[in-house]
C-alpha cells in the first residue's frame, strides 16, 4: 500500500541504454567513412551473439528473458566490443570475444547491475592476450590504403578469409598510428619522420582522429542528456594530457604530445563510453575524479612504456578491481556532519 | 529587498500541478454529521481523555489533555454530544485503528465562552502552560506539538526564526491560499513567535512558484514594525523541509542529531503561526484547518474544514472523486500515504488529499538491478549515497547502512524518483530503519537479560558459600576435639579463605577514582563478586588437597 514517491520522471535503464547507442551513432559513421563499411558487420555480428547469448544465460539462470534482452545492455556490451575490435578480424573473433563479455563477464557473475568488469574490456583483454597477431591486424584508412575492398569482398575476408584475387594484407591493411610510433621509436626513428608518415593526421591517426572527434561529439550529447557526468572524461583525458603533455615538453623527440594521445587508438571511446560504465565504476564524485584519471596515467604508462601499443583496456580493468576501495573512501559529506 | 538564497545537494523538479486548487478562494466546508476525532493528531504522547460518551460538548471544550512534554491536547471542533470513545480507522500509513472520539454535531456551532490570552503580559511560565492547552501542532504536515517549539525564551534568543511558506510538494496549495488570503494575520503571528523567542531575525520563505502568495506576505511584512524579511527560494523539491529551509535561506546547516534550537533556529509553518496567532488574540483553540483536495476530483480547490470531518464528506464538496479513481492519498505524491478508506477524519496534518488514478499516479513498472548510475545521489537533499545505503538494507547489513547515515534520511523520495530502475528505494530504507530499532531493542534486552543472569549467578554462588561457612562452623562446634584431617582441612580452608581475604583487601592502585558515584558502584560490585568466586575456588583447591592428602 505505501509505495511514496508515487510520480517518477526518470528514464528507464532501457531508454538510457538507446541514447548510448545513439551516441555512437557519430563514431560509427565516421568509422564506415574512414575505414570502409566492415565495422558494421562486426557490429552486426557482435549484436546478434550478445542477444542470444544474454537470452540462453537468462534461459539457464531462470531469469525473466524479455525485460533484461530489453533493457539494451548486452547490445551497448557488444556495440563496444566490436567498436574496439580489428574490423576485418575472422567472424569467430568477434563471437568469441563476444560470448566472453557476455557469459563470462557480465552473466556468470550475475547479470546487469552485477558485473564487477567492464564486460566489454573482458572480452577485449581475452582476445588480446589469446589471439594477439589477429588484434593487431587493423584496416588501413582508406585514404592511404593500396587497394579498397567492397562491402562483399569484406564479407567474403571476414567469414572465408579470401581476399579478391591480386590484393594482398598488405595492402588492406596497417600498423595503428600507436604501434608504429612504439616501434619506430624503439629503432630509434625520429619523432619527426615518424608522424610525416601518411598514416598519421592533423594530430592522431589519419581516419582515427575523425573517428575520434565524433566519439567525443557523442559522449558531449551523453553529457548534455545527463546519462553520464563530467567527472570520468575530464579526469581521464585530463589525466593523460598530462602525462603525455609533461613528458612531451620533457623530451619531444621521444614523446609524443597529448593531443596525440587524445585523438589515437582508444582514447575518447574510453573516455565518454567505457570508463563511464556506472557498473563497474565507482558511483561519488570524487571516486570517479580518481578512478578516471588513474586510468589515464596507466593508458599512458602502458602506451609509452608497456608491451601492447594501447593501454585503454587494462586499465580499466585494473582500476575495476580498486572501485569499492575508492568507493569507501571517497564518501561525500553528509548534510549536517563536520567538514 | 533581496535576501541570499544558499544551496544545498539536489533535489528534484517533480511536475507542480498546483493550478488546478489555485483557481478558487478558500471555501468553508459545512458541519458534517459526525465528526470522529482521534486523540493522536501529533508526534508525542496520547493526550488524556477528559470527556466520556453522553456528554454534551461546545466549540473548543478541552475533549484531552496533553500529557507528558510532548504532546498536545484535543479539542471539539463543534458543539454536540459524544456518541463515543472507541477504536477507528484513523489516517496513518499503517492503516491501523486508534482510539478516537467520535462526536455527534448538533449544527448550532455554538463556541465555549473564550477570550484573548493577554499574552503580552503574561509571565512566561504561565504562558507556556496557556499554549500547552492550544493543541496547537504543527500545520505543516509533520504535527510536532508548537508548544514545546514555542517556549518563551528565558537567555538569550533565537538568532533566526523562520517562516515556513515554501510548500515544495506537487498538488499541495494550503498555505499557498492561506497567505494569499491571510497573510496580515500570518505576520501577526510571526510578530507573537519572534517576542516569545526573541528572534533576531524573522525570514519567510516562500518558493518562486507562489508570487501572489510572496507579494501578499511582502505587503503584510511591510505593514509590520517588526523587521521580516521575505526569502523566495527556488522551486525545488524539497526545499521545504526545515533543514532545507534554514540552509536555504541562512546557510546553516542543522548538525545531524541536534535539534535546530542548538544554532539558534526555529523553523514555524506559516498555518501554524495563524493558528498561533487565533489561540492567543481571540482564545481560539484550533477546530479546523485548511485543506488542498484535488488530484482525479471534480472541483479541485482548498477548503476549510472542521478536524474530524470525513475525508468522503470533503471529496463530495469537491465535486466527488472520478469514476477511475483508485485511492486517496493523503499528503503529497513525494511523501504522502494511501488513506485505508474514504471515511477516515481529517485530522490537524492532513494539507492534502488527492484522489489517486492510474493516469495520474502509474503503477512503477517493475524494479530492474540497480545500474550504479548515482543519479539518486545527485538527486539527494542530504548528500547520502542512496545506493550505497540500498544495497547495504537489501544485503541485511545493518551496521554499514548505519555507518553510511541511514538515519540522516529524511525519506522524501528524490532517489526514488529518479531512479531508471524503479527501485522502491525509499521503502528499503524504512525498512533497514526498523530493522536497526528493533535490533537495537533486542541487544538491550539482551544485555539487561545477561546482567539479571549474571547477579543471579553470583548470588547463587554467594548464597552456597554462606551455607558451606555455616556448616563448617556447625561441624567444628558440635565435634569439638575432631579428628586431626577435620583439623587439617579446617584449617586449609581458613588459610585459604584468608588468602582470599587479603587479596580482597590487598590495596592495589586503581583508575577508577574520577569516574561518577554509580559507575564506581558497578566496578565496586563487579570487584566484590570476583573476590567471591576466587574466595569459592580457594575452598575448592583445600578440599582438594585434603582428598590428595
Amino acid at each position: 500500500m505505501d509505495r511514496s514517491p508515487y510520480v517518477t520522471e526518470s528514464p528507464s535503464v532501457s531508454v538510457i541504454m538507446l541514447k548510448v547507442m545513439l551516441a555512437l551513432v557519430p563514431g560509427i559513421v565516421a568509422y564506415v567513412w574512414m575505414f570502409g563499411s566492415g565495422v558494421l558487420i562486426s557490429l552486426a555480428l557482435a549484436s546478434v551473439t550478445a542477444l542470444v547469448a544474454e537470452a540462453a544465460m537468462l534461459k539457464v539462470r531462470s531469469r525473466p528473458v524479455m525485460p533484461f534482452l530489453l533493457d539494451g545492455s548486452a547490445m551497448v556490451t557488444a556495440w563496444l566490443l566490436a567498436l574496439a575490435l580489428p574490423p576485418l578480424a575472422p567472424w569467430w573473433l568477434i563471437v568469441v570475444g563476444t560470448l566472453f563479455a557476455i557469459v563470462v563477464a557480465k552473466q556468470l557473475y550475475g547479470g546487469l547491475g552485477y558485473n564487477p568488469f567492464n564486460p566489454a574490456m573482458v572480452g577485449y583483454a581475452v582476445l588480446l592476450i589469446s589471439f594477439p597477431v589477429l588484434m593487431t591486424q587493423w584496416p588501413a584508412p582508406l585514404a592511404i590504403a593500396g587497394a579498397k575492398l567492397s562491402f562483399m569482398d569484406q564479407w567474403n575476408y571476414i567469414f572465408n578469409r579470401v581476399l579478391p584475387g591480386g590484393i594482398g594484407l598488405d595492402a588492406i591493411s596497417s600498423a595503428t598510428p600507436l604501434d608504429t610510433l612504439k616501434t619506430q621509436l624503439r629503432l630509434q626513428h625520429s619523432m619527426e619522420s615518424i608522424t610525416s608518415a601518411p598514416l598519421f593526421g592533423q594530430f592522431g591517426g589519419k581516419g582515427g582522429e575523425v573517428v575520434a572527434g565524433a566519439y567525443l561529439l557523442g559522449g558531449l550529447y551523453m553529457w548534455q542528456q545527463r546519462i553520464i557526468t563530467w567527472h570520468i572524461p575530464v579526469a581521464f583525458l585530463g589525466a593523460l594530457a598530462l602525462m603525455s603533455g609533461v613528458a612531451h615538453v620533457v623530451n619531444p623527440e621521444h614523446y609524443a604530445g597529448p593531443l596525440f594521445h587524445l585523438f589515437s587508438g582508444a582514447s575518447m571511446l574510453c573516455a565518454f563510453f567505457i570508463a563511464t560504465d556506472p557498473i563497474s565504476g565507482p558511483t561519488t564524485p570524487r571516486g570517479k575524479l580518481i578512478f578516471a584519471a588513474a586510468i589515464g596515467v596507466l593508458t599512458w604508462l602502458v602506451r609509452v612504456y608497456g608491451g601492447y601499443p594501447d593501454g585503454v583496456a587494462f586499465a580499466v580493468l585494473l582500476l575495476n578491481i580498486c572501485v569499492p576501495l575508492i568507493d569507501a573512501n571517497t564518501q561525500p559529506r553528509v548534510f549536517g556532519h563536520p567538514k | 529587498m533581496l535576501s541570499k538564497i544558499f544551496k544545498f545537494n539536489g533535489g528534484v523538479h517533480p511536475p507542480e500541478n498546483k493550478l488546478e486548487s489555485t483557481g478558487r478562494p478558500i471555501q468553508k466546508l459545512g458541519i458534517p454529521d459526525q465528526l470522529v476525532l482521534p486523540l493522536r493528531q501529533h508526534i508525542g504522547n496520547l493526550p488524556k481523555l477528559r470527556v466520556q460518551a453522553g456528554d454534551h460538548v461546545l466549540k473548543g471544550q478541552l475533549l484531552a489533555e496533553a500529557e507528558g512534554t510532548i504532546s498536545a491536547a484535543v479539542h471539539a471542533p463543534t458543539s454536540g454530544t459524544i456518541v463515543s470513545i472507541e477504536e477507528q480507522l484513523i489516517p496513518h500509513p499503517s492503516g491501523l485503528p486508534d482510539v478516537s472520539i467520535t462526536l455527534k454535531t448538533d449544527g448550532q456551532d455554538q463556541w465555549l465562552p473564550h477570550q484573548a490570552i493577554d499574552w503580552q503580559q503574561l509571565a512566561p511560565a504561565d504562558l507556556a502552560k496557556s499554549l500547552r492547552e492550544s493543541g496547537i501542532v504543527g500545520l505543516g504536515g509533520a504535527a510536532f506539538p508548537t508548544q514545546v517549539k514555542l517556549r518563551p525564551a528565558s537567555g538569550p534568543g533565537l538568532k533566526y526564526l523562520i517562516v515556513n511558506g515554501a510548500e515544495c510538494e506537487p498538488y499541495i496549495t494550503c498555505d499557498d491560499l492561506l497567505m494569499r488570503e491571510r497573510a496580515d494575520e500570518i505576520v501577526k503571528g510571526i510578530e507573537i513567535a519572534q517576542h516569545l523567542l526573541k528572534a533576531e531575525n524573522c525570514i519567510v520563505g516562500i518558493e518562486d512558484n507562489k508570487p501572489e502568495a510572496e507579494r501578499a506576505m511582502r505587503e503584510a511584512c511591510a505593514k509590520s514594525s517588526l523587521k521580516i524579511t521575505v526569502a523566495v527560494v527556488p522551486t525545488l523539491y524539497p526545499s521545504g523541509d526545515a533543514r532545507r529551509l534554514t540552509a536555504l535561506v541562512t546557510g546553516i546547516e542543522v548538525p545531524s542529531g541536534k535539534r535546530s534550537t542548538d544554532v539558534g533556529v526555529q523553523v514555524f509553518n506559516v498555518a501554524t503561526l495563524l493558528s498561533v496567532y487565533r489561540y492567543l488574540t481571540f482564545g481560539e483553540t484550533t477546530t479546523s484547518r485548511i485543506v488542498t483536495v484535488t488530484g482525479n476530483v471534480r472541483n479541485p480547490g482548498n477548503y476549510e474544514v472542521l478536524l474530524g470531518t470525513p475525508v468522503e464528506f470533503l471529496l463530495e464538496a469537491a465535486g466527488g472523486a472520478l469514476s477511475d479513481t483508485n485511492g486517496l492519498i493523503m499528503g503529497g505524491p513525494m511523501m504522502g500515504f494511501q488513506l485505508p478508506a474514504a471515511k477516515v477524519p481529517v485530522i490537524k496534518a492532513t494539507n492534502c488529499i488527492i484522489a489517486s488514478a492510474p493516469r495520474l499516479f502509474p503503477e512503477p513498472p517493475p524494479a530492474m538491478p540497480c545500474i550504479r548510475c548515482a543519479r539518486c545521489a545527485d538527486a539527494c537533499p542530504v548528500s547520502l549515497q542512496p545506493q550505497e545505503l540500498y544495497w547495504f538494507s537489501r544485503a541485511k547489513n545493518l551496521e554499514k547502512a548505519r555507518d553510511y547515515q541511514l538515519f540522516d534520511c529524511i525519506e522524501c523520495g528524490c532517489c526514488s524518483y529518479v531512479c531508471p530502475s524503479d527501485i522502491p528505494l525509499v521503502q528499503y530504507y524504512r525498512f533497514a530503519k526498523s530493522e536497526i530499532i528493533a535490533q537495537d531493542k533486542a541487544k538491550e534486552a539482551a544485555n539487561l537479560a545477561r546482567e539479571r543472569n549474571e547477579f543471579r549467578l553470583s548470588r547463587i554462588e554467594r548464597e552456597k558459600q554462606e551455607r558451606a561457612a555455616k556448616h563448617a562452623q556447625k561441624a567444628a562446634g558440635a565435634k569439638a576435639d575432631a579428628a586431626p584431617a577435620d583439623d587439617a582441612k579446617k584449617a586449609a580452608i581458613q588459610a585459604a579463605m584468608a588468602r582470599a581475604q587479603a587479596q580482597k583487601t590487598e590495596v592495589t592502585p586503581q583508575n577508577t577514582e574520577n569516574l561518577s558515584p554509580k559507575v564506581q558502584a558497578e566496578i565496586a560490585e563487579a570487584d566484590a563478586r570476583r573476590a567471591e568466586a576466587e574466595g569459592a575456588s580457594a575452598v575448592d583447591a583445600a578440599n582438594q588437597e585434603q582428598q590428595e592428602g
